[in-house]
């Protein structure tokens, strides 16, 4: 059975942008408490990323739960990798593995003001 | 179709044999659990791979009947 053709678009997606929130809404209006938490937390390391919301492409919504074997939105790929869900990017968060992968990865993040 | 508490942890401990299971309605509406999952099975294994055995105990049911699991899941009690 060959792969779904949204899978595709997906690495696409994935390729373009370091930090990718696969996300319901947008970073400016989220429409889902999960998501906001996960846009909170890569505001609050002052990271850039891209967002794509999942609710305006029904084939996409469904596409990245098999793509990454994930049954849930948000989802977080960082440098191509998938990092989680908003309960392990918020964990990840407050030990600071996140920052460190970012750092890690290359991935520029906002000098404390 | 909410879920009741008892059933996750059941289909929990069927999936994930010898886990310790604590659960927690977050909302009241069966829609928005919180559940910590110990078991020694995750050793070794990242939190995607932990997270992911639990949703596969969950039969599919994780984005569906269930909207909302704030999953923590660990080796062994700190």
């Amino acid at each position: 059975m060959s792969e779904p053709q949204v899978f595709e678009r997906i690495r696409d997606e994935i390729a373009k942008n370091d930090v990718l929130l696969f996300m319901k809404g947008t970073p400016v209006f989220p429409q889902c408490g999960f998501s906001a938490a996960v846009v909170e937390v890569l505001s609050d390391l002052g990271v850039k990323f891209h967002g794509v919301n999942i609710l305006v492409d029904p084939e996409l919504r469904q596409g990245i739960k098999e793509f990454s074997q994930w049954p849930t939105i948000p989802q977080l790929y960082v440098k191509g990798e998938f990092v989680g869900g908003c309960d392990i990017v918020r964990e990840m968060h407050e030990t600071g593995e996140l920052q460190q992968l970012m750092t890690e990865k290359g991935v520029t993040l906002a000098t404390a003001a | 179709m909410p879920m009741a508490a008892d059933d996750i942890v059941k289909l929990i401990k069927q999936g994930i044999p010898g886990a310790e299971v604590e659960i927690q309605d977050l909302a009241g509406d069966g829609d928005h659990y919180a559940a910590t999952v110990i078991s020694p099975t995750f050793a070794g294994k990242s939190k995607i791979q932990q997270h992911q055995m639990v949703y596969g105990a969950l039969g599919g049911r994780m984005g569906g009947v269930l909207h909302a699991l704030k999953l923590t899941t660990m080796a062994q009690r700190p």
